[in-house]
């Protein structure tokens, strides 16, 4: 069977602005990969590619081993899409906005039905089945465009931000039903800027910066080769002169960031490192122990922070 | 049997309407007859006090009710062709998420044009009606001028989605209805002869689309000539359609699949 995603110097540009610059991209039948990186990186024009709702500009790509310019209805037929925006039509009923969706791939009325039911049960909403999509909450609506990209039974899910702007619960609820797609054995391709989704959702993920990708692999693995296994956050008293206290810090031989509200160091034996700031005669406001995520890898790579 | 893909987009639509049908329709209908009212017998009062030649020597209201139909449904078109295509591209996304189906750009805009064929179809035909109760036209020939006014608004509906799907802000809207519809409204021979209009501004009238549609539809309700051979009133309005589907299908793709 081909790689659901085979991409070869992927390019995409707008005129002169280069979105997408020569990506190379594999993903595997049954792999959860994300794109990971800030806005602007290229994550979504790469997934519009993708998706076969935007013309390659330059390189090979194949998806599910189709063409997606020459085969893209066929190829959409088998692709599931949640957009950064819900797009639900509001004044509709749930069950509506699944049945006019459903109709786009021309499946026969009865299959829409039993679907209807089956998931909106699985996205946890069969109660809401005849109500306004209107008044629902934010995590609710994002069920319903779950359930909308699942009506034609997609062998890939394409999610660009499932999770933007979502309240930390109903990110989690989201998450758990995405885990399960995965173990349905659907291949979960999505971008997001979130460090921890990246972490709880990707097998493997690629950081992508201005177009490029920057560095790809395992969440765990990245952070492994990227960053220590600890980073001691510290914040200093306004007073304190932070550029002196920052050379007092690198002069431990640890790489240190300093952010505009703190400074990372990055050490493998956060306490020791503690206790060396103090010997040292740096007296911060607060000090912070904590493991390394996928956003110090971002640091590391970009020399920028991944949230805005 | 795959159904054509358009035709899911219909089916769309239709199924929408469901919940939407109170709102478009009575406003629709209700605007054209209240015009109807005012205009023909308000106004229409006073031009019958002496038979008017340029009228051909029919009453306001009889004279008028056709105009009135052939431009009603221009509104109408200009309707569907501009405020659910800003929805499906920019204040809802709807159409982003339908061209990621199975639909492509060019299956949306037929689809909408299909659709937009029965809701002005629908729109003529009730005014039709009651023009017909009004006395205004004799019932037989005002469904066959229902003909050419709803070739008129799936035309202007065509060109105007063509135009609209490509729009990044919503401002432009509310210009295009003041200085191109309602302008088109007033001076294509729907209230008064291009005729009674300084020879130059009479000129420009006679090329507009509207004028050829309302001259056509007319020339079939009173069963009178039309200012012009019939075929080149129909040849303008067919080509005002041919081009819309036809730029339609550039500019749906390019602002859909970017």
């Amino acid at each position: 069977m081909p790689p659901v995603v085979e991409a070869r110097a992927l390019t995409k540009r707008f005129g002169t602005f280069t979105a997408v610059d020569r990506i190379d991209l594999e993903v595997a039948r049954g792999e959860a990969f994300g794109f990971l990186g800030p806005n602007g990186a290229g994550k979504t024009s790469a997934m519009r590619m993708i998706g076969a709702v935007s013309p390659v500009t330059e390189g090979q790509l194949r998806v599910l081993g189709m063409d997606p310019e020459r085969e893209g209805a066929e190829l959409r037929a088998r692709l599931g899409v949640v957009p950064q925006e819900d797009a639900l039509d509001q004044e509709l009923t749930v069950a509506e906005n699944l049945a006019i969706y459903g109709r786009y791939f021309d499946l026969p009325r009865p299959v829409i039905r039993e679907r209807i039911d089956e998931l909106l049960e699985f996205v946890q909403l069969s109660e809401r089945r005849q109500a306004r999509v209107d008044p629902l909450s934010g995590g609710m609506k994002r069920r319903v465009v779950i359930a909308r990209a699942l009506i034609n039974d997609p062998e890939v899910m394409l999610l660009d931000e499932p999770t933007t702007g979502l309240d930390p619960q109903a990110r989690h609820v989201l998450w758990d039903r995405l885990f399960r797609l995965k173990q349905r054995g659907i291949t979960l391709l999505l971008t997001t800027h979130y460090m921890d989704e990246a972490e709880q959702l990707c097998d493997r993920l690629v950081v992508m910066d201005a177009g490029r990708i920057v560095a790809e692999g395992a969440p765990t693995a990245l952070i492994a080769a990227h960053a220590t296994r600890e980073v001691v956050e510290i914040r200093l008293a306004p007073e304190e002169d932070e550029d002196a206290a920052v050379q007092v810090l690198e002069r431990t031989g640890h790489r240190v960031e300093a952010l505009p509200d703190r400074v990372l160091v990055y050490v493998d034996d956060g306490d020791a490192f503690v206790r060396e700031v103090h010997a040292r005669g740096l007296e911060p406001t607060a000090v912070l122990t904590r493991r390394a995520t996928l956003e110090d890898v971002f640091l590391r790579l970009t020399g920028r922070a991944l949230a805005d | 049997m795959a159904m054509p893909i358009a035709l899911r987009v219909l089916e769309g639509h239709a199924r929408a309407y469901r919940h939407t049908w109170r709102g478009t329709t009575i406003g629709a209908v209700l605007t054209p007859v209240l015009f109807l009212a005012a205009m023909g017998l308000g106004l229409g009062q006073l031009v019958d006090r002496e038979p008017t030649a340029a009228l051909g020597e029919l009453s306001y209201l009889a004279w008028l009710t056709p105009g009135l139909l052939a431009a009603s449904a221009m509104q109408a078109g200009a309707a569907d062709g501009t405020f659910p295509v800003l929805a499906g591209t920019r204040w809802v996304r709807t159409y982003h998420t339908a061209v990621a189906s199975p639909v492509r750009p060019r299956d949306l805009h037929l689809g909408n044009l299909l659709w937009a064929t029965i809701r002005i179809s629908v729109i003529a035909l009730v005014f039709v009606v009651v023009a017909a109760g009004f006395g205004a036209v004799p019932l037989s020939r005002g469904l066959l001028a229902l003909g050419p006014a709803v070739l008129t608004g799936v035309a202007f509906c065509a060109v105007l989605s063509a135009g609209v799907v490509l729009l990044i802000r919503d401002q432009f809207l509310a210009g295009l209805n003041r200085f191109v519809i309602v302008p088109l409204f007033l001076f294509s021979g729907t209230f008064f002869p291009v005729e009674q209009l300084p020879p130059v501004a009479g000129a420009i009238a006679r090329v507009l689309p509207l004028w050829h549609g309302v001259e056509l539809t007319r020339a079939l309700a009173l069963g009178t000539a039309p200012a012009l051979p019939w075929p080149v009133h129909l040849g303008v309005v067919v080509a005002l359609l041919v081009a819309g589907i036809l730029a339609g299908s550039v500019t749906f793709d390019r602002r859909l699949r970017p």
